[in-house]
């Protein structure tokens, strides 16, 4: 009877009633080996999560190795709150370690979950990041054939920590490193910075706004793959996570030895973020992101890249924010929206809000 | 963005940068008061649009620089305290006291909290009845109001669990101690638009008339700037020393006057330390007697600390505008944000820090 329960499809809208319904919180027990541990496998995760290669139920996952070569990545999330607008810690260790293996022009494969509860999570919440993890994946086109669990006492964890790894498959002939990036190269962002950090800090720090500011944690499988496959020379790639666009340029700047310049009115920055971040004190370019990257291209194929971006719902607002140029120290320089040019610098530590 | 772009168009930037070469015959120094302002100039490089004659130079306006060691280390004392609940605003947490800073409090066990607001600090402690509660509360006129709101209110309210750890500055004195200085090289001021919103600006009559030096009230946007500056040097030119108000969109010549009720409501004059200069008569607040129950210094009974600077750093001539930051042989070598040996390095409205991040290379 259960089983049919489960099988509900969560992109329907549906919510899929609780597989767990004897324990209402996550004991001790449910990461000790035992029955309990077998039972939230084999009523919530394996359904969940269910392919052949998980299904198999072995200690590991085996899968052939096809041609191209493998890209292997991993990340860990340890995120408060564990909901917030536009996403969730499972949706977000998923999308941040597929979009790792994009960055390297791979095709996502296979993804390992270790999720490390804490004593007395509620199981209710247990099963909306489980749901959530599957939704993403699929929208992520990757299976999830390996698995582990630990519970910790109550206290010594944070609700829910999730580490994620991801194989994927890196075509022949893609060669996306930063030492590939060169004098000449346009800069594209693929869409509007901010909103992450922004709609994490508003749930965090209790700070209402007009609208809801959502997250913008989705994969950028598609929108990578769609340059890939339109033959644009992708010379590299790099997401833009915590520290935002400073950081993501100045780390390639420094790895590949060259000058960027950004023109600060190119970069597409949604008014509601502008504002928060002026209230705030903060700079949306250092903005933490989870559903944007950089991309270098070779500057012949700058226009063509934005419309194929613009084609992907994830990178609708893309642009082309600079350019590498000739020169000197390897550098980020941003043109500021009064003509002036600047430094763009790393940033040390965390922005803080200021004070007046 | 309503109300933000429209102060940084590049093309009327370049009107007001131009209008400015026009007017401007002799070499000129003017003092941007506030952090805020010096940040503004740094990040969006509006010195480059100024004739050469012109030498601004970087004002004091900076809470987080101004706050005496004494304080931080008292801060970093009640802080450790198992009682405590210590609430601050996030650029506090990284200035370094004698021996630490906040953040390490936070790393070693201290309940120590960032907040928006001395209210939000009010709510932890309506929350956590068995808790002391303590505000840092730094900054100028701009911030004094809020600090005073919550002490108000908690007082209405009869709070015992809540007191406050003051700092508060004020602008004027400030001025008057750089103009009075013998190094000073300061020929007109741009005034902080946010102080002056509270305040009003009639306390700068006295001073621009004494000191023969236009005062003009400015904003924070590029255009703000451009046009404050042009107004002082304006001035300057013309041989006038008058009090002008370039932020009309925000600043009364009144001020807010329910906010400087409350503030006298809760506060009096005193004398403070300011970090780097020292002290300055009448230039801070303290509490009225009647208030004195939130005072934390007095609940905590917190002996008096001294403490030396460090000898190398130069922070008090940076806040008095007597030198650049990039002048100091310890800058972007020996003090960085992630090891700064003086406030100005820590803040975000710091001018060391505005000069690492935006001037380095």
């Amino acid at each position: 009877m259960r089983r049919k329960k489960y099988e509900i499809d969560f992109r329907g809208g549906a919510v899929c009633p609780l597989p767990i319904q004897e324990y209402p919180q996550v004991l001790l027990a449910h990461g000790g080996g035992g029955k309990l541990m077998h039972q939230l496998i084999q009523k919530m995760f394996a359904p969940a999560f269910s392919n052949p290669l998980l299904d198999g139920g072995h200690d590991g996952a085996v899968f052939p190795v096809t041609e191209g070569r493998l890209a292997f990545t991993t990340d860990s999330y340890v995120i408060q709150p564990i909901f917030f607008p536009g996403g969730d810690i499972g949706s977000l260790a998923v999308h941040g370690t597929v979009n790792d293996l994009a960055m390297c022009g791979a095709r996502p494969r296979y993804l390992s979950i270790g999720l490390i509860l804490e004593e007395g999570l509620p199981m209710e919440t247990l099963w909306r990041i489980v749901q959530s993890i599957k939704h993403a994946a699929e929208r992520s086109g990757v299976q999830i054939v390996t698995g582990d669990t630990k519970v910790v006492d109550k206290g010594k964890g944070d609700g829910i920590f999730i580490n994620t790894s991801g194989v994927g498959v890196v075509p022949e002939g893609v060669s996306i490193l930063p030492e590939n990036i060169s004098a000449g190269d346009a800069i594209l962002v693929s869409g509007d910075l901010g909103r992450h950090g922004i709609a994490i800090m508003a749930v965090r720090e209790g700070l209402e706004f007009q609208s809801v500011i959502e997250s913008d944690s989705a994969p950028v499988v598609d929108a990578v793959q769609a340059l890939l496959e339109a033959g644009i020379r992708v010379h590299c790639l790099r997401d833009l996570t915590r520290g935002g666009l400073a950081s993501a340029a100045n780390e390639l700047a420094e790895a590949a030895g060259v000058k960027m310049e950004i023109d600060e009115r190119a970069v597409p920055v949604r008014d509601d973020v502008r504002a928060a971040c002026e209230i705030l004190g903060l700079d949306p370019l250092y903005i933490a992101n989870e559903g944007r990257f950089l991309a270098f291209v070779a500057d012949k194929d700058a226009d063509r890249a934005v419309e194929i971006l613009h084609r992907q719902d994830v990178s609708r607002h893309a642009a082309v924010i600079g350019r590498v140029v000739e020169g000197g120290q390897p550098v980020v320089v941003l043109k500021s929206q009064i003509g002036t040019r600047r430094i763009l610098d790393m940033i040390s530590g965390e922005q803080l809000p200021r004070i007046c | 963005m309503k109300f933000m772009e429209e102060y940084r168009d590049a093309q009327a930037a370049r009107k007001w940068s131009a209008a400015i070469h026009q007017i401007t015959t002799r070499p000129w120094t003017i003092m941007e008061i506030c952090g805020g302002q010096t940040h503004a100039i740094v990040k969006f490089g509006i010195d480059h649009l100024l004739p050469q004659d012109i030498t601004l130079v970087h004002g004091p306006g900076c809470p987080v620089c101004v706050t005496p060691l004494e304080l931080i280390d008292k801060a970093i004392s009640i802080a450790s305290r198992p009682e405590v609940i210590f609430c601050s605003f996030g650029d506090m947490l990284r200035v370094p006291g004698t021996e630490k800073d906040l953040f390490t409090v936070k790393a070693q066990g201290g309940d120590v909290r960032m907040v928006y607001s001395p209210l939000d600090a009010l709510k932890i402690a309506e929350k956590n009845p068995d808790r002391e509660v303590v505000f840092f509360a730094v900054g100028f006129e701009t911030t004094a109001p809020t600090t005073a709101m919550a002490v108000y209110q908690a007082a209405q309210k009869g709070m015992t669990n809540f007191s406050l750890l003051v700092s508060h500055v004020l602008v004027p004195p400030a001025i008057e101690a750089i103009l009075s200085s013998p190094n000073n090289k300061v020929q007109g001021f741009l005034a902080a638009g946010h102080v002056c919103a509270v305040m009003g600006y009639h306390e700068y009559g006295p001073l621009a008339e004494k000191y023969r030096v236009p005062i003009v009230v400015t904003g924070f946007e590029p255009l703000d700037i451009l046009q404050g500056l042009y107004m002082c040097i304006k001035q300057l030119e013309e041989g006038r020393a008058e009090v002008e108000n370039q932020y009309t969109r925000t600043v009364r010549k009144s001020g807010n006057i329910p906010a400087q009720q409350l503030i006298q409501e809760v506060f009096r004059v005193v004398p403070r330390k300011w970090r780097g200069v020292g002290e300055i008569p009448a230039s801070g607040l303290g509490f009225q007697p009647r208030y004195e129950a939130f005072d934390a210094e007095k609940r905590f009974q917190i002996a008096d600390y001294t403490a030396d600077e460090s000898s190398e750093c130069i922070a008090g001539l940076v806040l008095q505008g007597v030198k650049k930051p990039n002048e100091c042989p310890l800058f972007a070598g020996d003090c960085t944000p992630e090891q700064p040996r003086g406030a100005p390095m820590v803040s975000s409205e710091g001018a060391c820090a505005a000069y690492y991040r935006y001037r380095r290379a």
